[in-house]
């Protein structure tokens, strides 16, 4: 797959992907700052109150409108954690002019909706909307407080809270109801005109359109932009080694118990250590897979991830209380059995086969390679999906081994029942 | 195999139906890395009495999501690793409705596709493996008891509906699946797991003849018959019961509504009654009515709020819900705005608009390979060729709209389910 960056101006890159092969063209528009306690929320809050209309379309129900007439094109705000970068802007896309009946140019009229969102909020005296601010506020507030509702993923995220505690990658992407709350339309409008000049604005295309077409049509979006000047992206710290585990134990009223295990990685081989996770965990031929969920039906789900910016790795499973014991003793015992190259011929072959395929298949997404180049550009790194693959196909056995050695255990949490938490 | 071109939507499809009754959908996609099998069966969740040699049989609440683990196994293992050992993704899900096997690989694909039909054609259980599913399986079940989302749903579907299946859980329950056995699931696999009632979608860049020449030379040469069931007959459009909450471990309320609708005959009307029920939802409450800007600038929704209409079998229904600290004010501005939309008449700009959006939608969903194999695979078992969507959606008119809205979203035919933050201690 072609994918072509060009340097609009100082701060500004469009990374262009021709393809043809998607019923909708896809633009993005993601700011970059560097990932903090004191801003986070802040920028969560403003990409909400921005899409709450703008100068052109100053309320949803007139924006939607438009984007309904642009054949039901989609806008919507986006805020992640990529690396120790939050990005947050907006994503955009329509179907191609081929399917439009009767004909029509559709991505110059989403490129001036994003341009108009950016730059021309609807602001009362100077200052954001003051209406907007309030009730995006509120659903942020909302937002952060749900997250206790899918434990799953909660149970993720305190664990790389306790884990990173101190580092910008144990932070949350959307801020912390006690750094929220207090913001009012004075300070997020200070806070609105600070980042648009400073900020890093990263622009992307997927779809048929030409890249002289496509950088003509994001003109509104930068003809009005504050000039800013070129910034520096960082790569994430070292996440520092600790000397015993921590673990920690919480109490909610649930009937599955949640275990995260946390492990650090001192190694630099990163494309071993990738396939090491590939075949610990990541696949449903891994061995945490086959073994605590098949084998001894120990969970429904146990499975790992690979950090690779910030080179950790997690392991995420539901399991019965009575069983915590068992299921980390045999985790512990899978990664174990990695250090010691204690596998079979077809463990490697299959997770390589399934690296192929989870590459390869990036391209078939116009969303998923927005998020594969977005992350590689917040983690300061310059790979393609084709060569991260063949860097990792070309890993061997020793080099694998060698990884698992470099793993090791560094943060337990377990989310137990009420009652459970009072027996222990 | 015949080529059918639908140049609207951009599509290249073969279509083929083998002498054993199993229809084939290869749909082309050359520029794609991946290529996708979907395999799947018209038995869901809902199908839980039926005919076999002549009897009725009753079986129990989460047998053919049960039966859905369990047909990964094979006399040499598990099919799901010999998936995943070729670098495919191999994934299977349950519905109400249906029963999807399906794998996507950018590498030995036709492997891949003999490996699938193969273990879902061909049963391998034990007393024992079956025995020891169950543990998984009540992980699972528990795991979704935790979830409020799953939680408001199953609510809602029991209040609806009192005799349709609807209102039974497609997992079951943990002490309904304590009934399942070897036997048992032998039974389902031969009524159902046969050709004539099975479809075989195929979507990449593969040559369509060597699919059905596979298909051909796997499965059974004969099907069996064409099993009879029983949906149960709702006997009134008025819900079992109106409302029904509970509390659970949740930041702030949330709410689904549903209302209940006529189902649609068979062929094409089935399609098309989607889409108007699709529309009315868009008219109703989507992101553009005016009932949404008004309930989100209240503070009483806020993105999260959404529906849609679902088509099940025997029943159909309208729902709507999300987060809000007030979810009866929220279902009763909904309904009120159904009656004010039925009496005064849909907006014609706003209709034109919608209706631009909604075709948008339809083509944007394409995207999906996903979307593309089961909607095509709901269509052959419903009757109708899905990717004709394009010149069904043309013959909807608004008065068709407002006629839905009228019919179904009413106060006599709605119930609401509500799911509260457990109170402080």
């Amino acid at each position: 797959m072609t994918m072509i960056r060009t340097k609009l101006r100082d701060n500004v890159y469009l990374t262009y992907v021709p393809a043809v092969k998607f019923k909708t063209g896809f633009l993005s528009a993601q700011f970059l700052t560097p990932l903090r306690a004191e801003t986070a929320g802040y920028n969560a809050l403003l990409c909400a109150v921005l899409e709450r209309g703008c100068r052109k379309y100053p309320d949803m129900e007139k924006l939607s409108a438009a984007l309904d007439l642009l054949y039901g094109a989609n806008v919507e705000h986006i805020v992640r954690k990529r690396g120790e970068y939050q990005l947050w802007g907006f994503v955009a896309s329509a179907i191609d002019d081929a399917f439009v009946p009767g004909g029509g140019q559709l991505l110059e009229g989403v490129a001036e909706i994003l341009g108009e969102l950016i730059c021309h909020p609807v602001l009362e005296d100077g200052l954001l909307k003051r209406e907007y601010v309030d009730s995006e506020r509120t659903n942020l507030l909302d937002a952060i407080r749900s997250a206790v509702n899918d434990k799953r993923t909660y149970a993720g995220k305190r664990l790389l809270e306790e884990m990173c505690r101190g580092e910008a990658y144990g932070l949350s992407h959307i801020g912390e109801e006690a750094d929220v709350a207090p913001i009012t339309a004075e300070s997020l409008t200070r806070h609105y005109e600070a980042q648009l000049a400073s900020s890093r604005l990263e622009l992307y295309y997927c779809g048929r359109a030409e890249l002289e077409r496509v950088t003509a049509a994001v003109e509104p979006i930068l003809r009005d932009l504050p000039v800013s000047r070129e910034t520096a992206i960082a790569p994430p710290l070292v996440h520092p080694v600790r000397s015993e585990p921590l673990v920690i134990r919480q109490a909610m009223d649930v009937t599955q118990g949640k275990l995260s295990v946390g492990f650090s990685v001192d190694c630099k081989d990163r494309d071993a250590v990738f396939v090491m996770n590939t075949m610990f965990g990541a696949t449903s031929n891994s061995k945490l897979f086959l073994n605590v969920r098949e084998k001894l039906s120990l969970c429904y789900y146990a499975s790992s991830a690979y950090h690779r910016s910030k080179n950790l790795i997690t392991v995420s499973s539901g399991i019965e209380f009575k069983n915590y014991q068992k299921a980390l003793d045999e985790i512990l015992a899978q990664l174990e059995c990695m250090k010691q190259g204690n596998w079979e011929d077809w463990e490697l072959t299959g997770a390589r086969s399934c690296i192929a395929n989870g590459h390869r298949s990036i391209s078939d997404s116009a969303g998923r390679l927005e998020d594969f180049y977005m992350g590689q550009i917040a983690t300061g790194q310059q790979n393609s999906p084709e060569s991260l693959m063949e860097a990792a196909l070309a890993v061997t056995p020793e080099r694998i081994m060698a990884a698992a050695r470099a793993v090791s255990l560094d943060t337990i949490y377990f989310l137990t029942g009420k009652e459970e938490m009072d027996r222990a | 195999m015949l080529e059918h071109s639908y140049p609207r939507i951009g599509e290249q499809v073969w279509h083929d139906t083998l002498p054993n009754g199993l229809t084939i959908r290869v749909v082309s996609k050359p520029y794609h890395a991946k290529a996708c099998a979907y395999f799947v069966t018209r038995y869901g969740g809902m199908d839980l009495r039926f005919q076999l040699n002549s009897q009725w049989l009753d079986t129990p609440a989460g047998i053919a999501h049960y039966l859905e683990h369990k047909m990964f196994d094979t006399e040499e293992g598990n099919a799901l690793q010999e998936l995943a050992k070729n670098g495919a993704e191999p994934n299977a899900f349950t519905s109400n409705a249906i029963t999807a096997y399906y794998f996507d690989s950018t590498d030995h694909f036709y492997d891949n596709l003999r490996i699938l039909l193969s273990f879902v054609s061909i049963p391998y259980f034990t007393d024992e493996s079956v025995e020891k599913e169950q543990g998984i399986i009540g992980q699972e079940i528990r795991m979704v008891e935790d979830n409020p989302e799953w939680q408001v749903y199953q609510q809602l579907m029991e209040c609806l509906y009192k005799e349709s299946p609807a209102r039974v859980s497609v997992a079951g329950t943990v002490e309904s699946i304590r009934q399942i056995t070897a036997d048992t699931l032998y039974h389902c696999h031969k009524a159902f797991y046969t050709p004539a009632n099975m479809v075989l979608c195929v979507v990449g860049n593969v040559d369509p003849q060597k699919v059905a020449d596979i298909a051909r030379e796997v499965l059974p040469a004969e099907s069996g018959p064409v099993i009879p069931r029983d949906y149960g007959e709702e006997s009134s459009f008025a819900p079992a019961h109106q409302e029904a909450e509970q509390r659970m471990e949740v930041s702030m309320p949330q709410f689904l509504a549903g209302y209940k609708c006529q189902p649609p005959k068979d062929g094409e009307e089935h399609l098309r009654m989607g889409m108007i029920g699709d529309m009315a939802c868009d008219i109703l409450f989507g992101d553009s009515s005016p009932l949404y800007r008004r309930l989100y600038e209240e503070g009483l929704i806020n993105g999260s709020f959404g529906g849609n209409f679902d088509l099940l079998p025997g029943a159909a229904y309208l729902y709507v819900g999300g987060d809000t600290k007030d979810p009866r004010a929220v279902h009763q501005a909904v309904t009120a705005e159904a009656e004010r939309l039925s009496r005064e008449g849909i907006d014609e700009t706003f209709y034109q608009q919608i209706r631009r959006a909604a075709y948008g939608q339809l083509v944007r969903s394409l995207n999906s390979f996903e979307t593309i194999a089961i909607a095509a695979a709901e269509g052959v078992f419903q009757g109708f060729d899905y990717y004709r969507f394009p010149e069904v959606f043309d013959t909807i008119t608004k008065a068709d709209v407002e006629a839905f809205l009228r019919e179904n979203v009413t106060a006599e035919r709605t119930a609401i389910s509500i799911i509260y933050p457990k109170e402080a201690n």
